[in-house]
């Protein structure tokens, strides 16, 4: 278990992390949301024991990261932004010393890269200098070293950033296929990310937590959640007036004039009957019609902002 | 740990031709500085204190080349971030790779080996001597290289890293030379003369290079790679917590 207690950071006076608490347990996969310079990078290079906090502590299963720091260590697996890695190596020597800095020998040590190079498919590039591989390779290469020693904690940040829409598939399969056993920390902006993989959405914004909840109920917290958006097969005159006088319309947003609309509920109205009724009445030849789960990014913008303001 | 860093980083010098070239150059410059400028024929005496001489002056650009690397190369790739997220101390990944740096500088110096059998062939020279000399010559590399481990955390840019190298090891050298120990006779008290002139790589570096091993010379060098050694650490340090 991970116990973070009003963690601060601060550089030259400018504070980056502002008094974050939050715990993560195990088989949790923790999305870490925020907009760029929100202090994500920074939080998850404490949280590997790179940066040591301005005050706070954390705690990864009672050990102290400042404190008892190479114990911690041997815990985590932890992928930097951009997956730094000593270029000039091939990329079985690198796995292999990162592997031996970690203290593993010997058989275990041929094993468990036996292991983590079918799990992320890169035994066609052993003999590669990690220069010459191509990005999401060479992502592949940051996992398989953090994985290499069969960490508890996996720290992972912007593990897809930069990778074709392919790679951030397999990338998300992989933590998923992880996340059984281990605590994973994954740090990104991407909102469609948080609802693919993660049990759990923390937002900072300004180095504050402005949310901690499912992804799903961050969703409810959308002024989308529940809404309708409907699109009928011809114009129809006066169409807007009419879709904002069915009971339990907030507002109504148009898409295309006469013709498409997103219909906003107010709080826990229901849309769905009145609207069908509404239409069936009038005879009205719908084209599509669907409910909206409720946008992340919508949540991500208003909690995001109102912290900026 | 240390060791599987050292060996790494040993492995990283010799990953480009860049290591060959260097060995090559300080070579080819080590000979040129001891049969023209050291006139090792016309002294016509079977010893090598025309190539010893000018270690101090040939290291003061190349242990910072070998050096600059060291820690700035990591901060530029962030692999930094990578190093020091292993259970490794700060202090265990400083000693790796600055032992890297002194190994590698050992090699480019027993690779001057054919001037030991050149010395050897032409006449008798006290062989003792000559080992000493080694050993004082590549402690001295090893006081270099420390200065140059710790000017590297300074800046992510190499070329930075060895700039400052080079001028912090200047001033280590010529605080010994009679230019500018005169220049302090006129108005400083003696004591601080003497003790400029004891911090002087030059002055050191003299009687080992004469094969004479004095345990003061001796600490001197290992002293100041402890200094700057631990200096690095503790920029590191700094730089964890700032």
């Amino acid at each position: 278990m991970i116990d973070i207690q009003n963690l601060t950071k601060r550089f030259d006076g400018v504070t980056v992390v502002n008094d974050v608490s939050f715990q993560v347990q195990a088989g949790e996969v923790l999305g870490f949301l925020g907009p760029n310079g929100a202090g994500k990078s920074t939080t998850m290079k404490m949280l590997a024991g790179f940066l040591e906090p301005t005050a706070g502590q954390i705690q990864i299963f009672g050990q102290d990261v400042v404190r008892d720091r190479l114990a911690v260590q041997q815990r985590i697996g932890y992928l930097p932004e951009g997956a730094p890695a000593y270029d000039d190596m091939r990329v079985g020597q690198y796995l292999q010393f990162m592997a031996q800095m970690r203290g593993l020998s010997g058989e275990r040590l041929r094993e468990r890269l036996r292991y983590v190079v079918d799990l992320v498919d890169i035994g066609a590039v052993l003999e590669q200098r990690i220069q010459t591989l191509s990005k999401g390779f060479k992502r592949r290469v940051g996992l398989a070293q953090t994985l290499v020693h069969d960490p508890q904690v996996l720290i992972l940040d912007e593990p897809t950033d930069g990778l074709d829409p392919n790679q951030k598939h397999q990338v998300r399969q992989l933590i998923r296929q992880l996340s059984a056993d281990k605590i994973v920390i994954i740090s990104t902006h991407i909102l469609e990310e948080v609802a693919a993989v993660c049990s759990r959405a923390v937002i900072i914004a300004g180095g504050r937590l402005v949310a901690d909840s499912r992804p799903h109920e961050l969703e409810q917290r959308s002024r989308y959640y529940g809404a309708i958006s409907v699109r009928l097969q011809q114009p129809v005159a006066d169409l807007e007036p009419a879709l904002l006088a069915v009971s339990g319309v907030e507002q109504v947003e148009m898409l295309e004039p006469d013709q498409a609309y997103v219909l906003l509920p107010q709080p826990q109205a229901q849309l769905y009957a009145p609207l069908t009724e509404l239409i069936e009445r009038q005879g009205w030849v719908v084209d599509t019609l669907h409910m909206e789960r409720g946008r992340l990014d919508d949540v991500f913008q208003q909690l995001t902002q109102q912290e900026v303001a | 740990m240390s060791w599987v860093i050292c060996k790494r980083e040993l492995n990283a010098y010799f990953a480009t031709p860049v290591a060959y070239v260097f060995i090559f150059m300080f070579l080819a410059l080590a000979g040129v500085f001891t049969f023209y400028l050291g006139q090792f024929y016309q002294r016509g005496q079977a010893d090598l204190v025309a190539f010893f001489n000018f270690h101090p002056w040939l290291y003061l650009f190349f242990m910072p080349a070998v050096a600059m690397g060291l820690w700035s190369q990591e901060r530029q790739l962030g692999t930094i971030e990578m190093l020091l997220t292993l259970p490794v101390s700060i202090t265990q990944a400083v000693l790796g790779k600055f032992l890297a740096a002194w190994l590698f500088a050992g090699i480019a110096l027993l690779l001057t080996f054919p001037i030991w059998l050149t010395v050897n062939y032409l006449g008798d020279p006290d062989n003792g001597v000559i080992i000493a000399s080694y050993l004082g010559s590549w402690l001295m590399a090893g006081a270099f290289l420390a200065v140059g481990s710790c000017m590297s955390v300074l800046s992510r840019n190499q070329i930075v890293a060895f700039i400052l190298a080079v001028v912090v090891c200047f001033v280590l050298m010529v605080s010994g030379l009679s230019i500018v120990l005169d220049a302090l006779r006129g108005w400083a008290p003696a004591a601080v003369v003497d003790v400029v002139a004891g911090l002087s790589f030059l002055t050191r570096f003299e009687a080992l290079s004469r094969g004479v091993i004095d345990v003061r010379d001796v600490g001197y060098f290992v002293l100041l790679m402890g200094v700057f050694l631990a200096a690095t650490v503790q920029l590191l340090n700094i730089k964890k917590s700032a």
